[in-house]
């Protein structure tokens, strides 16, 4: 006698449960300040890093109006109050001299990025990537700048643009998100103290591709970066950012802020492989991650595309969105967001059509596995001049876990008559038929849930750039399987 | 010849959601034989594939099947696989995003895992993916298409056996092959078939059309009906079957 009954759905759950692959910590000394926020902490948070006036009064405003403001509630989303008195709003570790090379490098936050799979060490990197790799509050090392100099291409730390480039950061900084847009970007104007910043002259093409990793190390420090990206007239650039954060307890805060600014037909393609900590299989600690992504298509023919595969936090809400300014500009949005357990992603995108013939695409793929929440909120709103508009949206999610979530929640604001907008949304559950084909013809449950899923978001995956297409089907098939390494 | 044992199903019983649909079904399966099941809609023909496949749904509550000497029901869906039975599906189902060739290369390279056999780099691979489609008289494509996604029921049969053709089975169930393809397509694939399997593999013919068993010479035909088997014979049973039908055999 054979019972069977205990086998009679696959089982999924075991297979969706993996460990945290970038859960370590480095020990490295740090200079901390004391926790929580007021003016004098901004004061001095901006003294040692030594910021021209108009910055610190930058941080000021925006600190006035972050008290102002209240935590947005409108998202599908759990959240434990955030006590932001117990956050650390800075953390370096301690350099005891400026840096020159690399050598002079904390060898453990080298061989943090090593563990990570990002060399930065120029000899040994092959691919045609440059890097900015950014360590709890500070950006540690930018690969490959004498190469994209003689291109006329700036990329470096955001600390470093503001003390070399002080008149970009004034004219460019919170230009796409004001301080005061919303609590979270109002936080981050406030503290923000490292990130990327991208410069690309007219008529360049950026030679490599920029990317820039994100690590949380510490405890109890929030980090807020902060990237601001400009492509003036005719210029291209392919951008990437990856993050990751040890495994605590504890949640960590993180809001950032991402500006982009796209002038006459230059074009700006951001794809981020996101892969904070989740929180264990309980939903106990991880990454609460609130993100104000943003891109303004200010000249004729602009181009920005946000590619996103959303993997980690325990919370994500996050909306990257276009601002379509010129006329014919043009933004797209491919999204990946898988969640597991107990994540909650809350995530979408807003196209805010203001000129002539503008064009949006949203794709958007969420996959809910466990226990966990999977929104997609998007907002597309076509202006009174925005003539001859189009979009086009297409939102599907997919139920693996049974006592998963999946939710669309679609805005159309349409103001002109002349404009054309689409919508199609699809919700599937995972076909036990599909497995069982797969498995019949000797394929593991682990991998033909990861070739199912690989082929629900192969239309997003397509988007990213081939090296990091890679990485993120390493990605998501890892996150749904046992077996790491 | 000396034939072993391939599959002896031993007083089978077996229910989905408390229904019961397979019950005291026997049934041996020797090497290098070809069985035929014929049987009334809803006999349970399909259901004895897919539990012999391994398929989640299915309750076995009293039997034992034995495969190759081994527990056929301890076994998993894809060990199933790899000690070599193949269900060559009635409704092969699509798969969005994951190429053909994709597909069949994990496929066979699980296999080859599986037995300790290398694996092939994907262009060997495609080498030896060709050879096949060639003998399927199907185009290069193929390959290039999403599995069974928006193929003709014909294109998804052949696919079917194309899979067949490259896990070299030792057990095929052929759950209704013959359905939605043209007398030409079911010509090409029956004589691949019947040619190119492995020696001392075995056929198991589910349908419900004497024509597809021209090409083959079946050892024997059995009749199921509300869910076992009922009659079995040679292929003289086929004729008395489309003379007097069903109600004939109780």
């Amino acid at each position: 006698m054979s019972e069977n009954k205990n086998q009679t759905n696959f089982e999924i759950n075991e297979v969706i449960s993996q460990p945290y692959k970038y859960g370590f910590q480095t020990k490295v000394e740090k200079e901390k300040f004391p926790t929580g926020l007021s003016k004098e902490i901004i004061e001095l948070l901006s003294e040692k890093r030594k910021e021209p006036a108009f910055l610190l009064e930058f941080r000021l405003k925006a600190y006035q109006k972050w008290l102002k403001l209240t935590s947005p509630t409108w998202a599908n989303l759990k959240i434990a109050e955030i006590n932001y008195d117990q956050i650390t709003y800075y953390s370096i570790p301690k350099v005891k001299k400026k840096l020159n090379s690399l050598d002079e490098v904390d060898p453990e936050i080298l061989d943090t990025f090593e563990k990570l799979g990002i060399s930065l060490d120029e000899q040994k990197k092959l691919s045609n990537v440059a890097v900015d790799a950014v360590f709890d509050s500070v950006s540690i090392a930018t690969t490959y700048k004498e190469k994209l100099a003689k291109a006329g291409v700036i990329f470096c730390s955001i600390s470093e643009a503001i003390q070399f480039y002080p008149e970009l950061v004034e004219k460019f900084l919170g230009s796409v998100v004001s301080s005061g847009d919303n609590f979270f970007a109002s936080l981050n104007s406030a503290v923000f103290s490292d990130g990327s910043f991208c410069y690309i002259p007219k008529n360049v093409i950026c030679p490599l591709e920029l990317s820039t990793y994100f690590r949380i190390n510490d405890k109890d420090s929030g980090q807020f970066e902060r990237t601001l990206i400009i492509a003036e007239e005719n210029s291209q650039v392919n951008y990437l950012e990856g993050c990751t954060a040890p495994q605590f307890s504890e949640n960590q805060l993180h809001a950032a802020i991402v500006e982009l600014i796209a002038f006459e037909n230059a074009r700006i393609k951001y794809s981020t492989v996101q892969n904070w900590y989740s929180g264990d299989s309980e939903g106990v600690g991880g990454i609460y991650n609130f993100v104000t992504k943003r891109g303004l298509c200010i000249g004729k023919n602009a181009n920005i595309s946000w590619t996103q595969v959303e993997t980690g936090s325990s919370i994500t809400w996050k909306y990257p969105s276009c601002l379509l300014v010129g006329e014919k500009s043009n933004g797209e949005f491919y999204s990946i967001a898988l969640t597991n357990h107990y994540q909650q992603a809350d995530t979408g995108t807003k196209m805010i059509h203001l000129g002539l013939k503008t064009r949006s695409k949203i794709i958007s793929k969420g996959i809910s596995c466990g226990h966990s929440k999977n929104s997609y909120r998007g907002l597309v709103k076509i202006g009174a001049k925005a003539n001859y508009a189009r979009n086009f949206s297409q939102c599907d999610s997919f139920l693996v876990g049974a006592s998963s979530t999946a939710s669309t929640y679609p805005y159309l604001d349409i103001n002109n008559s002349t404009s054309i907008v689409e919508h199609e949304a699809t919700i599937s559950k995972i076909s036990e038929e599909q497995l069982f084909y797969l498995m019949q013809r000797g394929i593991g449950i682990e991998q033909s849930l990861s070739l199912l899923i690989n082929g629900f978001c192969k239309d997003v995956v397509t988007m990213l750039p081939m090296e990091f297409a890679t990485e993120a089907d390493k990605l998501l098939s890892l996150k749904l399987t046992g077996t790491v390494g | 010849m000396n034939q072993s044992t391939l599959l002896t199903i031993d007083n089978l019983q077996v229910s989905i959601e408390s229904k019961c649909i397979l019950k005291n079904f026997n049934l041996t399966i020797k090497q290098n034989e070809t069985h035929v099941i014929m049987g009334p809609n809803g006999s349970g023909k399909s259901t004895l594939s897919k539990v012999l496949a391994g398929h989640p749904s299915y309750n076995v509550q009293d039997g034992a099947i034995s495969f190759c000497n081994q527990n056929l029901i301890e076994m998993p869906p894809e060990i199933r696989s790899h000690e070599g039975l193949f269900l060559a599906f009635q409704y092969p189902i699509e798969i969005p995003g994951v190429t053909n060739y994709d597909f069949l290369r994990i496929a066979y390279n699980e296999k080859q895992k599986y037995l300790k056999k290398p694996e092939l780099d994907p262009l060997s691979f495609m080498s030896l993916s060709q050879s096949l489609l060639n003998q399927l008289q199907i185009k290069n494509e193929f390959l290039n298409r999403n599995l069974n996604e928006g193929f003709s029921g014909g294109e998804k049969k052949r696919n079917e056996i194309l899979q067949m053709l490259l896990l070299q089975p030792k057990l095929v169930i052929l759950d209704e092959i013959d359905s939605g393809l043209d007398i030409d397509a079911l010509k090409i694939i029956c004589e691949n078939i019947r040619t190119n399997l492995p020696a001392n593999s075995s056929i198991v013919i589910i349908t419900h059309y004497p024509k597809i068993l021209t090409y083959f010479e079946p050892t024997f035909v059995h009749i199921m009906k509300e869910g076992k088997i009922i009659q079995t014979g040679d292929i003289k049973l086929v004729e008395y079957l489309e003379d007097k039908g069903y109600g004939y055999f109780s």
